[in-house]
């Protein structure tokens, strides 16, 4: 299986291309309050990594998820349970 | 963080965008005239910003039905169905709307977005998939959220990207709800339903589609995207609401499932919220009549549509995808937007701003629509007024 780390550099590969441009990026940034990115862009990021890893990500991690970290540890561990009812 | 300072950051993108002059955000109509007139401040104004397909809030029927019912019902029912009782009119809408549709129930809410996310919230809720177009309205969000069942979103309108998202979740798609819309409210245009119900009859799911803009619309008895197409009997539940074509205020669910019924025992916004006021009921009645009594209504909204999507096309605006009663034309950020807007009330005509956030794609955009009551003189009339704001606008038409 790939690692946390693994899945943070995708995923900063898909935030560069939707965060305001010059925006400095890192693990902890809060992606909505600091990055600016606004509710729809994220929903946007979570498809795209939908499709990177061949996953079905609900929105409903969107709850507890404020970081990039936070994502890529939400992908994980869903990708850990991919034999739970969403897979 | 106190609870009110969550507001400041919103406090100051609001002051900073509307410095001065109308705020596109909190209009005040001052006078309404018609379907399709009223004053804003100093200026008259061709209402275009509105939802009044068919131009039926100022049908003489409906007005002498809602003047009947509140002659004879009083201004509302204060309470509930389940705990008040439903008043006779209200059952009989709903077998009016079961016929018209065709479908063994209805069930009527106290208004669309409540109809969303009493239905939605009520079969779907944890342990349930729900499969949403990325487009669906704020209502439909809500009541995914609501009910608390897995969501996972497609890509607008994309049929391939529902495939896949259904082919990947394996068999849990079977039982998961679709939700889409025949025509969506921001750009107008309609969902590939025939394909769409292809992937159901072979993947399996139940189809839900929101037809709040599209009936009185589409369909040659007015029944929406569904009967446009000739699939209404793969869609699972037609949703649709009063506030438009209707020209009242309530919503609806119609359904071939007998289990619907049981969503009036179940679902929390429809049992705890007062049910419409006898004299909305009573117009929508009326107007559900007009509406089956007069189809030139529709033809004279689409002629209407045409003529403003290919005159605004035509003058080089970036409009929507196809020709529908909602003509979005795409501007570029949010300050050019508040701008275009407020000239374009001094120049006598009325339409909604969208800001990025809230329009596909991260643009400001105008959203305009048309009504059957609209004559082709006011219909120039707003092509006029964009034709008049085309140069001094050029920069940012070509950024859009
Ligand atoms: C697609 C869609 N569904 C539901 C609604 C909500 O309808 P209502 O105004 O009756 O609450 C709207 C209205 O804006 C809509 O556009």
């Amino acid at each position: 299986m790939i690692s946390q780390e693994k899945i943070l550099e995708r995923l900063f590969f898909y935030l560069n291309r939707l965060a305001p441009p010059g925006a400095s990026i890192h693990p902890d940034i809060d992606l909505i309050q600091e990055l600016g990115l606004d509710s729809v862009k994220v929903m946007d990021l979570v498809m795209e990594l939908e499709d990177e890893f061949d996953l079905s990500i609900p929105l409903n991690i969107l709850t507890d998820v404020h970081t990039p970290t936070q994502l890529a540890q939400a992908v994980f561990s869903l990708m850990e349970h991919a034999d739970g009812v969403v897979r | 963080m106190a609870l009110f300072d969550k507001f400041g950051k919103l406090a100051q993108e609001r002051a900073a965008l509307v410095q001065a002059g109308l705020n596109p955000f909190g209009t005040r109509i001052d006078e309404v005239f018609s379907p399709t007139e009223g004053r804003i401040g100093e200026w008259r104004v061709v209402l275009a910003g509105t939802n009044n397909y068919l131009g039926l809030t100022f049908d003489p029927e409906c007005i002498e039905a809602a003047r009947q019912a509140l002659e004879h019902e009083g201004t509302g029912t204060t309470g509930s169905r389940m705990a008040s009782g439903s008043y006779g009119s209200h059952v009989a809408l709903e077998a009016e709307l079961a016929d018209f549709f065709g479908r063994r129930s209805a069930i009527v809410f106290s208004t669309g977005y409540l109809a969303n996310l009493g239905v939605i919230s009520t079969l779907a809720g944890p342990g349930d998939i729900v499969l949403l177009d990325a487009d669906c309205h704020a209502s439909i969000y809500d009541a995914c959220k609501l009910g608390g069942a897995q969501v996972i979103r497609f890509r607008h309108n994309d049929v391939a990207d529902l495939e896949r998202r259904m082919l990947r979740l394996g068999e849990p798609a079977r039982n998961a709800l679709i939700l889409v819309e025949g025509i969506y409210s921001m750009l107008g245009d309609q969902a590939p339903l025939k394909e769409i119900v292809e992937v159901k009859r072979r993947l399996g799911g139940y189809l839900l589609v929101d037809e709040a803009h599209s009936v009185g619309v589409l369909g040659a008895h007015g029944r929406g995207l569904a009967e446009e197409l000739g699939v209404e009997s793969d869609v699972d539940i037609v949703l649709g609401t009063f506030s438009k074509s209707l020209g009242a205020i309530g919503g609806f669910a119609v359904s071939h499932h007998p289990e619907m019924e049981l969503l009036r025992y179940a679902s929390r916004p429809y049992i705890f919220t007062a049910s419409s006021s006898p004299s909305s009921i009573a117009s929508v009645r009326a107007a559900l009549r007009t509406m089956r009594a007069r189809p030139e209504l529709r033809e004279r909204l689409w002629s209407n549509a045409r003529r403003l999507y290919q005159g605004l096309a035509g003058l080089g605006y970036r409009v929507g995808p196809q020709p529908s009663p909602v003509v979005p034309v795409l501007l570029g950020s949010s300050e050019e937007g508040v701008a275009f807007w407020q000239r374009l009330v001094e120049h006598g005509v009325y339409v909604n701003l969208v800001p990025p956030l809230a329009a596909p794609g991260g643009q400001a955009l105008v959203r305009c629509s048309v009504s059957a009551a609209h004559t082709p003189e006011q219909i120039d009339h707003i092509i006029q007024a964009f034709a008049s704001l085309r140069a001094s606008f050029d920069g940012v038409i070509a950024k859009a």
